[in-house]
């Protein structure tokens, strides 16, 4: 291959949100084959009686469950009560953790009073703010949706505050050679020059956001919600339920990277031309 | 990384927990480092004011002499140590784990088209669900003890390793791994004197990601299911309404956290050195 070849190459390659990222020569369908051949697995093992049957029930059986939760109202309404804790959380937290990164981003003062005590509230595990929280707000609503507020902010706000931060120097100099002043320069390059890493903060704060949804769910008191129904589950030893939850655990996680990734992309077209 | 939107997307969130390096640097002046003490200060001297003039109920915030007072206890009738060793343990044994099948699973995927297109579509979709969403299936499976733990601590060390490892292995430069061919290298030496020290950085990444996020995920699993380690402390404390106890487990948390972190900057910047390249 040529070198020009070769580079377009590497730059297809390199680029993790195209199609073409996976290999050229690669069959669409080869990555289902080991799926595939896990689930047969699974459904022989099921139907032989090679596996416990309460520890691995049919596939049929789960989708069985599972056509009968949605049909009789059960798993939809923990499905939206999930969602709606999970969401309101991220909004507050998100919201707060950008305002915040914002504001340390531009002033030196507020970053040298702040970051200390934010870089001690980083090094707490999150989870370890579980039982704190849980007696400040009780194990109610209001902890949970606190609780995932708290997981929202943090990535928010780093990756706000590491995004103003991250701005070339030459704007600043241009800035202040265009005499803009602060608003000027907050609107004009500021915020774009933020906005890819503020993204990038909001992706990962709706991925901390949920899976801090289902924590708070399993830790704190039970409540309408997927991870309710999962005590539930493992409580009365209904495994088929708990293969639908971790199911729709998953579902969730993709649907919410790929809508993050498209608007990304899309918000962020502009930089690319 | 992996190839697809998705895997976009878990680069992005594993990126994210990376610290930005401005905040280490900043903390490293000293004037900024004075300047900083002044908001911790205050809320300390806010917090034993109100305390003493008995503003804020014990079971909201404990005066900070109760809580140095309830330290003081744990370590000498010698929980505080030992629930901190168990959390060590548990989150070494995890953390080692997932990071060996990691690093192998991340070399293999990224070294060959075959078993990345194979093996890494799976992995994906299994590394969406929420580490913890495992737990009450796995608590069926292998009961609440320490096997438990290590497979949650583990996988959560797992798809940071094997993500980053995969993808320093598929980054590394076709020009050396040509030079390699004209030398006429054994695999072994390309694996040893190529491939190996270019991935290094992206493989450090990773191991970084992955004891952080074992660190999270076993204060996680020790609040919902075990009967000592510092989570436990804080489960219990709870119960109890002891709140002292709680905040000294989070002390504890928080100081281990910061010493995993600084070690890991220490070991980085090391590696860094020889490094021509720097970290990506």
């Amino acid at each position: 291959m040529t070198s020009s070849v070769m580079d377009v190459r590497n730059e297809l390659v390199r680029a993790p949100d195209r199609k073409l990222a996976v290999a050229p020569s690669t069959p669409r369908l080869r990555p289902l084959i080991v799926p595939i051949i896990l689930l047969a697995l699974w459904e022989i093992a099921a139907h032989t009686g090679l596996a416990d049957p309460r520890f691995l029930p049919t596939l049929e059986a789960i989708a069985v469950r599972g056509v009968k939760e949605f049909a009789e109202d059960g798993l939809t309404s923990d499905l939206t009560a999930s969602l709606a804790r999970d969401l309101l959380g991220f909004v507050v937290g998100a919201s707060v953790g950008v305002a915040l990164g914002l504001a340390l981003g531009f002033s030196r003062l507020l970053e040298r009073l702040l970051s200390p005590l934010l870089l001690a509230h980083r090094q707490i595990a999150l989870f370890a703010w579980v039982p704190l929280i849980s007696m400040w707000f009780g194990g109610g609503e209001a902890g949970k949706l606190v609780f995932i507020a708290l997981a929202a902010f943090q990535p928010a706000l780093t990756n706000t505050w590491q995004g103003v931060a991250g701005i070339p120097k030459i704007y600043r100099e241009l800035s202040r050679v265009l005499t803009y002043d602060g608003w000027d320069f907050a609107v004009v390059i500021a915020l774009p020059g933020a906005l890819p890493g503020i993204f990038t903060g909001l992706h990962a704060a709706l991925i901390y956001a949920w899976t801090s949804t289902v924590g708070a769910e399993l830790l704190l008191d039970i409540a309408p919600g997927i991870g309710g129904r999962m005590n539930e589950g493992q409580h009365l030893f209904h495994i088929d339920l708990l293969f639908l939850c971790v199911f729709l655990l998953g579902l969730i996680g993709m649907v919410f990277n790929l809508i993050a990734g498209a608007a990304e992309r899309r918000l962020l077209r502009w930089r690319r031309s | 990384m992996f190839s697809g939107p998705i895997a976009g997307a878990i680069e992005y969130a594993g990126r994210a927990t990376n610290v930005p390096r401005r905040i280490g640097c900043g903390l490293g002046r000293i004037g900024g480092l004075a300047q900083g003490l002044i908001v911790p200060a205050s809320l300390l001297m806010a917090w034993s004011v109100w305390a003493r003039l008995g503003w804020l109920p014990e079971q909201i915030l404990p005066p900070p002499s109760e809580v140095f007072g309830a330290m003081r206890d744990t370590i000498d009738d010698g929980t505080l140590l030992s629930s901190t060793l168990t959390s060590l343990r548990r989150v070494a044994e995890g953390f080692f784990a997932g990071a060996v099948f990691g690093l192998a699973f991340g070399f293999v995927t990224g070294a060959s088209r075959l078993a990345e297109s194979l093996f890494a579509p799976l992995f994906l979709t299994l590394s969406q669900v929420p580490t913890l969403g495992w737990i009450p299936i796995l608590v069926l499976f292998v009961g609440i003890d320490e096997l438990l733990k290590i497979l949650v601590i583990g996988w959560a060390a797992f798809i940071p390793v094997a993500l980053n490892t995969a993808q320093g292995v598929r980054d590394v430069p076709r020009t050396y791994l040509e030079l390699g061919r004209v030398l006429s290298l054994s695999r072994l030496s390309t694996l040893r004197s190529i491939i190996l020290p270019s991935a290094v950085p992206s493989i450090f990444t990773g191991l970084r990601e992955g004891l952080a996020n074992s660190w999270q995920t076993l204060v996680a699993v020790e609040l919902i299911a075990s009967f000592e380690g510092l989570g436990y402390l804080m489960a219990y404390g709870r119960q109890l309404f002891q709140l002292e106890l709680v905040l000294v487990a989070m002390i504890v948390v928080g100081l281990i956290g910061l010493s995993i972190h600084l070690l890991l900057s220490l070991i980085e910047s090391h590696l860094q050195r020889w490094n021509p390249r720097g970290q990506s």
